[in-house]
């Protein structure tokens, strides 16, 4: 069990280190010793110890509780005991203030130090099982990085186990930014088809010609720029999955294509006479109403139930308002180390505020949210200031939509009515924010009757 | 022959080397060489501390180590200590070749009790396998009653017994094994 936790000592007195050394060896601890601050320092930055035994007084360079402010500068969870052959009340209590956990006199009695180290040790043990809980515990609301314990989401984790090694297509809806994608990547990777490639085409980035060739390659020669023969997505795809996203937003005449390779699993490359044949699975994702689509003549029957056979709709974020602790909590983790910040957590008043906010852009806004948040944050805990660009658009709500079915007349008093109660009452900067004149809004005051 | 070697360092009763001798070779399976006994270790001696420096010692020790001795135990009267520590009931090279026991706080008298020789010469058994044990690689154990368990006081000390726990027994069975194979060099 001591074998887990390392112990550096640090004297410049060669045989208190050395028998220091050997003596917590004994007690099956892994022990490095060094002579002087410097080289502590050194090796704080390679290794993590979980308790440093430091001489208070070292000749030259830094002193012990220099040394330990450094080290607890590196890794403020380390222990760490002063050791002095000569105790003053003045050394104490500076280097309990500095941080040291405990303090001890050279000689001190085996027990003491024995008693000493365990009871360090122990503490350590627990919170590392601490962690590994709240670890485990994260888990069980994870499944391939998809954070959630909401019941629908349970479903949905449910739905991805049994479809996994189908062949079945899949069709994905769901708002932006509710990670449609995720999905797609969790049905891939936990089926039999996790070894093989999954490829992703937005069908909404690319131009139709472009995504033919995207979809299926191109033969050399085939159109203008064509100057090699090129693999499609599909037979890249091959032994695998391949994820269509935005599938709403093609033409017809690709998606009569893709029905035929969703039928056959056949299909040409642009320009090319050889018919190729491929296994993939196809997992198709949009934001659109599909049916309402069919419904509108906008996209083929024939190709939605192609595509329908199974479905599963992701909740929007508001749906699910109980995930966004949990995934606030994981963003900020994750983006605190990529971003390289401290940011720790987040304040009960920014949590609010967070669970206040409709989220539009769902799962991804969020995250964003979050990013922005961190990068601009200056201390370890996020608050509500730190969100104050959400409050703008708060609720998600825009302040102000295009209203349709109004006369003009009726739009320009609204408009008057507005900006009258945002300037409360003052005419003349209503004016100025109208761009008329005051005569000119009273004249206006006047003929829509406007209460003032 | 390989053998562990055991050298009194000072006067050290016939009784307790018998014992402990007996306890070593029960427990580790080697030979006893009992070398000639030497004087009291005063080169240790620390005036500051009126004690003996056991690494000291245990530098001593190494000079003496032959060809065929597989470990090398001293055993002295004098109290020892390192300096961090206020005493010490032995010292060891982990993974070494010597090792030291000190009998002075193994004895009743030094705590100004009764003399008990049953307990005193069980206590010389335990603390020479513990420290010959650490020669071998092995660490404190979490089970009180082995000898390899951590003690920094008597009552530790005497709820060990002298014989080697399970998982103890099992690594040293296979420390010993490997040195066999390695022809005894360490």
């Amino acid at each position: 069990m001591n074998q887990h936790w390392n112990i550096l000592v640090v004297d410049d007195e060669e045989i208190m280190r050395e028998s220091m050394a050997a003596w917590l060896r004994e007690d099956g601890y892994t022990v490095d010793a060094v002579v002087s601050g410097r080289e502590a320092l050194d090796k704080a930055r390679e290794s993590n110890y979980a308790i440093y035994f430091i001489d208070l007084k070292m000749p030259g360079g830094i002193d012990g509780i220099e040394t330990m402010m450094e080290i607890r500068k590196l890794h403020p969870d380390a222990s760490v005991i002063i050791i002095t052959a000569y105790a003053t009340v003045d050394t104490a209590i500076t280097a309990m203030k500095e941080g040291a956990q405990e303090y001890i006199v050279k000689p001190c009695n085996p027990e003491e130090i024995s008693l000493l180290v365990s009871r360090i040790i122990k503490v350590k043990n627990l919170q590392r099982e601490n962690v590994i809980l709240r670890k485990k515990l994260s888990r069980q609301y994870s499944f391939h990085d998809i954070i959630s314990k909401n019941p629908k989401m349970h479903d949905i984790f449910t739905l991805i186990h049994e479809v996994s090694s189908l062949k079945s297509t899949v069709l994905i809806g769901g708002e932006s930014g509710t990670g449609k994608e995720l999905i797609a990547r969790a049905i891939h990777f936990s089926g039999d088809r996790a070894g093989r490639p999954f490829i992703t085409v937005s069908c909404a980035a690319l131009a139709e010609t472009l995504l033919e060739s995207e979809l299926f390659g191109h033969e050399k020669g085939s159109f203008t720029g064509a100057s090699s023969q090129k693999k499609g997505k599909f037979e890249m795809a091959n032994g695998g999955t391949i994820f269509l996203d935005e599938i709403g937003d093609i033409s017809s005449k690709l998606q009569m294509d893709l029905l035929r390779v969703l039928q056959e699993r056949k299909f040409y490359r642009v320009g090319g006479v050889q018919e190729l044949e491929v296994d993939v699975r196809v997992i198709a994702a949009t934001h659109r109403d599909l049916l309402q689509a069919v419904q509108e003549g906008r996209f083929r029957d024939d190709l939605y139930y192609r595509l329908n056979v199974i479905t599963i709709h992701l909740p929007s974020l508001r749906d699910r308002r109980e995930d966004i602790p949990l995934l606030a909590k994981h963003f900020i983790e994750r983006l605190s180390h990529e971003l390289s910040k401290n940011v720790q957590e987040i304040s009960e008043g920014g949590l609010k505020l967070l669970m206040d906010y409709d989220w539009p852009g769902n799962v991804r806004e969020l995250e964003n949210a979050l990013e922005r948040a961190i990068v601009t944050c200056r201390s370890t805990i996020l608050s509500e200031e730190d969100f104050q660009f959400l409050g703008k658009a708060k609720n998600g709500k825009k302040e102000w939509s295009l209203p349709a079915h109004v006369t003009l007349d009726e739009l320009e008093k609204q408009v008057i009515v507005a900006t009258i109660e945002r300037t409360h009452g003052n005419i003349k900067e209503a004016a100025s924010i109208l761009g008329i004149d005051r005569s000119t809004l009273y004249d206006r005051i006047k003929r829509y009757n406007i209460p003032r | 022959m390989p053998s562990i070697a055991i050298v009194a360092l000072g006067v050290v009763e016939e009784d307790a080397l018998a014992t402990l001798e007996l306890s070593v070779w029960e427990t580790f399976g080697f030979e006893i060489q009992r070398l000639p006994p030497q004087e009291n270790p005063e080169f240790a001696f620390d005036e500051e501390r009126r004690q003996y420096s056991s690494e000291k010692i245990l530098r001593s020790l190494l000079k003496e180590v032959r060809s065929d001795t597989v470990k090398l135990l001293g055993v002295t009267p004098v109290d020892m200590f390192i300096p961090m520590l206020s005493f010490v009931f032995g010292q060891a090279q982990l993974h070494g070749k010597v090792a030291a026991i000190s009998l002075a706080r193994l004895r009743q008298e030094f705590y100004g009790l009764e003399p008990n020789r049953g307990v005193f010469l069980h206590r010389t058994a335990k603390e020479a396998i513990h420290e010959l044990g650490h020669t071998w690689g092995l660490t404190h154990c979490r089970d009180r009653s082995c000898p390899m368990a951590l003690a920094t006081n008597l009552q530790q000390l005497d709820r060990k017994t002298d014989e080697l726990c399970t998982s103890c027994s099992i690594m040293l069975r296979e420390t010993v094994r490997s040195l066999h194979r390695s022809g005894y060099r360490s």
